[in-house]
């Protein structure tokens, strides 16, 4: 290598709200380290997200260690722009040592912990935090490959908004957070949609007056950590709850879609020909997700009881079940060119291209325990249900940035 | 939930079946398995079908006892009505599998069982077999299972339980999806 060698304890790999989380941990435990992010502070945010995204948690909620929202709309959501703004403040305000515009190409192990090569230069550390995400690649499923080329296909990472696509029928496949989202959008714009739809958990935006957020947050339930759960595996394969961030705060299910035109199908199971065939497990996926829904409206209704707010908020209440035609359609003929586009939201998955230690598992996602990796000084940040089941929002971010950071202090003074 | 501290037992081994899954999640190539059936002509539309050994854990296993199948149609297609139709054994096949991953879910979840009866009904238009109405599809227009079930659980923990079991069945799998299917002349 002809780039210098510059020696620091920690490397933090990406400046978003985990990586900079973490990066206020460090400094106030006086731990030396570098920042090191591949575009921008919070770059993703500012480059793989769509025009009318908001986030899915209320202004009070992004709380991150030493930095709190202090507006005049806690109950809103905010934009992509305003997110960034608050991430952005946040590297400023905690005065992050970040290094932006430098990509990582490749970690190593080392005798002495990791070397970190960037284009101009390599890092050796005794201790690494990765942080460069949890939805870096969008999945898109292997049948996509048969999909007749004159349907135009996209992931949420290209979308932007309706008037990218063509005018005429849109396959949305997957119906968690961005599938609905999208679905609702773009239906509105007069483009009509069919959305597929496989394991997603429904939820209301308010109930009994309160954003559903608040109260999984005040009951406990985001608190729940990684180690008290039946099984982890699961809980951390867990769909996005089917939310939306809009002004009006409206609650987006597969009901309110149908009340505007969509139309609902099964999972995607298979193309050949030409032709699309869906599961017939739409009625069985619609039936779990609202028994899941009214299992934690219930747990939450025990807890405010418990808690006195009774008679202060509104009495319990449940949605109308999810409305699934009789026979919804087993398949569709993608040559009658009905769909024009089909979105592939079937979730996303990290990239590790770059990551040289040999953490990973079959799935080819790093091996943890709470965030802590199997290689020694080596962790994780920003991973779903990383340490607690709140791990998966901006707010969890602290409170891993914590037990982490006190992990990784103890790592490099060699109680660990 | 079931009170803890009573004892469960719908007959169901779990602790096995979840040491299975942790031995099996080590070792994928172990999970591979494959199943087997034989079918002879007799006469007519009647056929004599066997199952024996199948394959899995990386070896081939056998059932403790070889069971037989006759398949037939009723007298009103003119056939000597020895045996159920094959739609027949397809509707045994999803009521058997949906009703064990009951027992094996309520186990797990500590929930006692004391009856569950299943009645299941494929519609089906024959217009579509007697090649009538191309189209018309051959099989099933759709299936209903209803259950009765009486356990110590909650309404909606009983509908969870059947919820669960259809996410977990390989035969609901099988009839909800399309599966390649080769069929050679040797």
């Amino acid at each position: 290598m002809g780039a210098p060698l510059r020696a620091i304890d920690v490397v933090v790999i990406g400046a978003g709200h985990a990586g900079l989380a973490m990066s206020r941990c460090l400094s106030e435990r006086g731990i030396d380290h570098v920042v090191l992010e591949r575009g921008e502070i919070a770059n993703s945010w500012r480059t793989e997200r769509w025009d009318s995204l908001h986030l899915l948690t209320p202004n009070w909620q992004s709380r991150l260690p030493g930095f709190a929202y202090e507006g005049n709309d806690p109950d809103g959501f905010r934009t992509i722009p305003e997110t960034v703004a608050y991430i952005d403040r946040y590297a400023k305000v905690i005065d992050a040592p970040v290094k932006t515009h430098t990509k990582v190409t490749s970690v190593q192990p080392v005798d002495t912990g990791y070397q970190v090569i960037t284009e101009e230069r390599a890092w050796s550390c005794r201790a690494l935090v990765v942080a460069s995400g949890a939805c870096n690649i969008a999945r898109v499923p292997s049948l996509a490959a048969a999909v007749p080329a004159r349907i135009s296909q996209l992931t949420p990472m290209q979308y932007r908004n309706p008037s990218q696509l063509d005018q005429g029928g849109v396959l949305i496949a997957g119906a968690s957070a961005t599938g609905t989202q999208l679905a609702h959008e773009i239906q509105l714009s007069g483009r009509p949609v069919t959305i597929s739809v496989g394991e997603h958990i429904r939820m209301p935006r308010l109930y009994r007056d309160r954003d559903i957020q608040w109260w999984m947050d005040a009951s406990g339930v985001m608190d729940e950590r990684y180690d008290h759960v039946d099984d982890i595996v699961r809980a951390r394969k867990v769909p996005s709850l089917q939310l939306t961030g809009s002004p009006q705060r409206m609650t987006l299910d597969l009901n309110s879609l149908t009340t505007i035109g969509v139309k609902l199908i099964g999972r995607l199971a298979g193309i050949g020909d030409g032709k699309v065939q869906f599961s017939g497990s739409l009625r069985n996926q619609c039936a779990m997700s609202d028994l899941k829904m009214n299992r934690l409206l219930d747990a939450i209704d025990t807890w405010a009881t418990e808690n006195g707010f009774d008679g202060k908020v509104p009495a319990p209440t449940r949605l109308e079940p999810t409305r699934v035609e009789d026979s919804p359609p087993l398949g569709m003929n993608l040559n009658s060119g009905e769909i024009r586009t089909i979105i592939w939201a079937t979730g996303f998955r990290p990239d590790y291209s770059w990551l040289g230690v040999p953490v990973l598992d079959r799935k080819g996602y790093i091996r943890h325990d709470g965030g802590v990796v199997s290689s020694p000084g080596m962790y994780l940040m920003g991973m779903p249900f990383l340490r607690r089941r709140k791990s998966t929002l901006i707010d969890g971010a602290g409170d891993d940035a914590r037990d982490l950071s006190a992990h990784l202090e103890s790592y490099l003074a060699g109680r660990r | 939930m079931a009170e803890t501290g009573k004892k469960v037992d719908n007959g169901v081994n779990v602790e096995a079946l979840l040491g299975a899954r942790e031995a099996l999640t080590a070792q994928p190539e172990a999970a591979k398995f494959r199943w087997r059936a034989s079918c002879k002509w007799m006469n007519g539309t009647h056929s004599h079908s066997t199952v024996k050994e199948f394959f899995g854990l990386g070896d081939n296993q056998k059932h403790v006892t070889e069971f037989k199948f006759d398949a037939d149609h009723p007298e009103i297609f003119a056939s000597e009505d020895k045996g159920a139709t094959p739609v027949e054994f397809v509707l045994v096949g999803l009521a058997s599998c949906l009703t064990a991953g009951i027992a094996a879910v309520a186990q797990n979840r500590g929930i006692q069982l004391r009856s569950v009866v299943a009645t299941i009904e494929g519609a089906m238009d024959i217009q579509g077999i007697l090649g009538i109405d191309s189209d018309v599809r051959n099989g099933f227009d759709g299936i209903k299972v209803t259950y009765k079930i009486d356990a110590d659980a909650t309404p909606d923990e009983i509908k969870a339980l059947v919820a669960q079991s259809q996410k977990r069945s390989a035969v609901y799998d099988i009839v909800t999806n399309p599966t390649n299917v080769t069929v050679q002349v040797n």
